[in-house]
């Protein structure tokens, strides 16, 4: 039987891991640090963890190769990327790649542990959907419908048959937040980029979670509905709750680095609800 | 061989020179003939006068002395030809009878002597074999030297004619069937007139030839001064220019050919400059991206350390408002370097601005009021020219206030403390879509973007399309400012241009169906240039035809100019093209060298240009031109 622990944090940088350390003990977490990724898929063999922080750019092999040997090994925690280097495509990659979460460094405690809860919270959400549907039980969250391209779980785009593209945070997302408190909208005009925060949902209790943009473009139209209740894109994600219409400007090749939501990933219970 | 190297030689001589040798030429020749003429027709006229005093004389003596040999008074014949021939300008008068007897003579020595038909004064008239009768007035009169090296002598001949006093005279001495009796023989010495001549020869040629030199020397000055010179400067400077100095400006002395060569030169080079100053700036830019994202990453992860422990205190110690008050500096000035590190990430990366509406007098008011405190210390006036119906126009309102306060800083530190002033000017533009119309977007009908950042042209990413023609296949570069015709093609040149036209991502082709070039009737291409339509063209070498209808349909694009100009020290002309490279500074320890580079990267992400115009001692202006609606 493996070592049941909180947190395994994985960067080269002693006082980062120092500081994750830190911050997470005080809520109670446990934590382990390693300084490269080989060492931490080590530490796998040994423990398991409800959660990864690992580094992007390490010696040796960085936060992708990690996130690909820990999917290879069927390692189920959920994994968040940290990186000093945050452009916008190392987000949209990070995520495309299976990571849960996207934070750019230098953060705060408080950023840290909203990104944390998120990701223990979207897990839990994850591991009670893919338990057979208990009788009654309400789902957990509104999965990605089929024909719509996921950005981790974080955002959705969905093509639109006159070439915008309707963009909306993710159901795993919002029901990982929890209760929102409010949702922090662009403005109509505003050009957005792929992996670039566009949103930010800031749960009941005060934590702000920045929503990554899954396309580039121009916002045309902001969703008045969700803008005035934010409780629309927590009901309906996927269909009244979506967020901006966007005129994309290079869709094409953004689409390849989305995930393609399908129905093969859906159970049928929820399949069930979505039609409903 | 020997033209051949004249030729060689001739060829290696300057302009300047050649000209003034051809001027001098033709100037030698022309006053040499019209001396030779002048020369010519004095000896004739002096001469001519000589002759008509001659005959003159002759008739004169035939007169005088026709009575006395009617009536055989030969003595008084004799004494009037003694005493006529005595003169100083007469040499000798002598009559000769038929035979070449000499009858009288100024000379009485040769009296009664022959005189041999073939002597100079019979062959006037006997030359001809057989004796003339008649004796024109010109023909009568002669030139010869009695000797070689003898002063000239003019000899009038007049024919005595038989008339019926003679024969019917009291003597009997002619029979009435002779024509000619005798002749009277005038001669004259040349000697007098022959200096005239030769005076009046080395007159002229005198004349001629400080009129040649004079000439030459005019021509020669003149050619130095408007030709020469000049000319030389621009061969000078097109050597400077090659050599890479670009702000060599030629002097522009007159408004001829020369002048007007020297301006376009100017034009040009400064054009020059400015392409080779975005193209560097480009380079720069993308090395600058990879050294930002290294400084990034280094400063990055000890800023976390900072951030993360400090943020942690801060919640940690709610019950220390003595620590509180000094953990929230920490914490705000960690989250500062934070925005600072995502700044110039953001910059290098070339960031989309967040645009919106915005005032630009208002914005220009907000630098100003943050750095207006050091302006006062040290005795800067700001005048502020705004228009106060400048148009709002899509800008980010953060960058552009970070533009106007690093130029406001710049302005100050030049001025330094000596006090001086600033002006702001604030105004509205209007430019047509041949001048200043972009292709931002450009996109195949698979919604393909055309544009590549990775070869620009006129200083702006160029759009690129796949090129099929003369059985070759490359890419088309395509400068994405609309009035400008300059090209980039991989493909072998070929008339008529490529024949096909295709989108380099997904081959879609992009040949406009049907479409000839109006201007030479190669394939035309066709691509979606939001937001104003399609935008058609031909890349035949040398055509360059395109139309963007939407473009020219929305009229004259509107611009904000701003100017900010100080009363400082001034920017060297070598540096002034210098100024907007990363890293170029002339702060020392002061500056960081981005400053004006950061500010190129806003402007033109607001598809704005931005150059610089200074005179040391005098001042720097910066101009602004950013477009309304962008």
């Amino acid at each position: 039987m493996k070592d049941q622990r909180d947190i395994l944090a994985i960067d080269d940088e002693p006082v980062i891991t120092g500081a994750i350390r830190k911050v997470c003990a005080a809520e109670g977490l446990s934590v382990d640090t390693e300084e490269g990724a080989a060492a931490g898929l080590a530490r796998l063999e040994d423990s398991s963890y409800r959660l990864i922080i690992c580094d992007l750019m390490m010696p040796g092999a960085g936060g992708l190769e990690f996130l690909a040997e820990a999917a290879r090994r069927g390692v189920s925690a959920p994994v968040i990327i940290a990186t000093g280097y945050a452009t916008l495509e190392n987000a949209a990659l990070s995520l495309a790649r299976g990571a849960i979460n996207f934070i750019p460094k230098p953060f705060t405690a408080e950023e840290l542990l909203a990104a944390v809860r998120l990701a223990l919270r979207c897990d839990r959400l994850q591991r009670e959907a893919a338990a057979p549907p208990g009788a009654g039980a309400p789902p957990a969250y509104a999965p990605c419908p089929p024909g719509y391209y996921r950005l981790g779980c974080l955002s959705w785009a969905k093509v639109e048959s006159e070439g915008s593209v309707l963009v909306g945070a993710g159901g795993l997302f919002l029901g990982a937040v929890g209760p929102l408190g409010a949702l922090e909208l662009s403005l109509p005009g505003e050009e957005t980029m792929q992996g670039a925060a566009c949103a930010a949902a800031v749960s009941a209790a005060g934590d702000r979670h920045p929503v990554l943009c899954p396309v580039s473009g121009r916002i045309v139209e902001v969703n008045a509905g969700a803008a005035a209740t934010p409780a629309l894109a927590e009901k309906e994600p996927y269909s009244g709750g979506w967020l901006y219409r966007v005129l994309p400007s290079n869709l094409q090749a953004e689409l390849g680095r989305l995930t393609a939501c399908g129905p093969e990933r859906i159970e049928p219970g929820q399949a069930r609800q979505q039609r409903r | 061989m020997k033209a051949n190297r004249l030729k060689t030689i001739w060829r290696g001589m300057g302009t300047g020179f050649k000209l003034t040798v051809v001027v001098c030429a033709t100037a030698l020749l022309t006053i040499s003939v019209f001396a030779y003429v002048s020369v010519r027709s004095h000896s004739a006229s002096l001469l001519a006068e000589v002759e008509r005093h001659a005959s003159q004389l002759s008739e004169s003596v035939r007169l005088s002395t026709e009575y006395d040999m009617l009536h055989n008074h030969r003595e008084l014949v004799h004494e009037s030809i003694r005493r006529i021939g005595n003169q100083r300008s007469i040499q000798r008068i002598r009559v000769l009878n038929k035979a070449g007897s000499i009858i009288y003579s100024s000379d009485a020595a040769e009296i009664g002597s022959m005189v041999d038909k073939k002597g100079e004064s019979c062959y006037l008239c006997h030359a001809a074999g057989r004796p003339l009768e008649r004796l024109e007035m010109k023909d009568r009169t002669r030139v010869f030297r009695p000797a070689p090296g003898s002063s000239r002598i003019l000899g009038t001949i007049t024919p005595i004619y038989n008339a019926p006093s003679c024969w019917t005279a009291a003597c009997h001495a002619h029979p009435r069937e002779r024509v000619v009796l005798g002749v009277l023989d005038v001669t004259m010495p040349l000697a007098e007139v022959d200096k005239d001549i030769r005076r009046g020869q080395l007159e002229i040629a005198v004349f001629a030839l400080s009129a040649i030199l004079a000439l030459s020397l005019i021509t020669g000055f003149f050619v130095k001064r408007l030709v020469t010179s000049p000319v030389a400067e621009l061969v000078d400077a097109t050597r400077r220019i090659a050599g890479g100095e670009l702000g060599h400006i030629i002097p522009e002395r007159a408004d001829d050919e020369l002048g007007l060569l020297a301006k376009s030169f100017n034009n040009m080079t400064h054009k020059l400059s400015e392409a080779r100053l975005q193209l560097v700036q480009s380079d720069k830019l993308a090395s600058l991206g990879r050294l930002a994202a290294g400084v990034a990453h280094e400063i990055n992860n000890p800023l976390t350390g900072v951030l993360t422990y400090s943020s942690f205190l801060l919640k940690h110690t709610k019950d220390r408002p003595d620590l509180q008050e000094d953990l929230q500096i920490i914490v705000r000035e960690a989250i500062r370097s934070r925005e600072i590190v995502k700044s110039l990430l953001d910059f290098a990366r070339q960031s989309v601005p967040r645009k919106g509406e915005a005032d630009i007098n208002a914005i220009i008011g907000r630098a100003e009021s943050v750095v207006g405190g050091q302006f006062a210390l040290n005795n800067i006036k700001v005048v502020r020219e705004l228009d106060p119906a400048l148009p709002r126009i899509k800008a980010d309102a953060g960058q552009l206030e970070q533009v106007f306060m690093n130029l406001f800083v710049n302005a100050a530190d030049a001025i330094g403390t000596g006090g001086g002033a600033i002006t702001v000017s604030s105004s509205a533009l209007k430019l047509p879509p041949s001048a200043a119309a972009q292709i931002r977007k450009a996109l195949c009908p698979k919604r393909h973007s055309l544009i590549d950042a990775g070869t620009p042209l006129d200083g702006k990413p160029s759009v690129r399309l796949k090129v099929k023609g003369a059985g070759a296949e490359g890419f088309l570069h395509l400068s994405a400012m609309y009035g400008s015709g300059v090209q980039l093609c991989s493909l072998p040149p070929a008339a008529g241009g490529p024949a096909q036209y295709a989108c380099p991502e997904c081959a879609v082709p992009l040949n406009s169906k049907g479409a000839a070039c109006p201007a030479c009737g190669g394939a035309v291409y066709a691509f979606e240039a939001p937001p104003w339509g399609m935008i058609e063209g031909c890349a035949a070498k040398g055509c360059g035809w395109r139309r963007w209808q939407g473009a020219e349909d929305a009229g004259n694009l509107e611009f904000v100019e701003l100017r900010i100009s100080d009363t400082g020290c001034g920017i060297e002309t070598e540096n002034l093209q210098k100024i907007f490279e990363p890293f170029y500074s002339t702060k020392g320890q002061k500056g960081t060298g981005l400053g004006l580079a950061v500010i190129w990267g806003i402007v033109d992400n607001h598809g704005g240009t931005i150059r610089v115009e200074s005179k040391t001692g005098a001042g720097t202006t910066f101009i602004i031109r950013l477009p309304v609606n962008a």
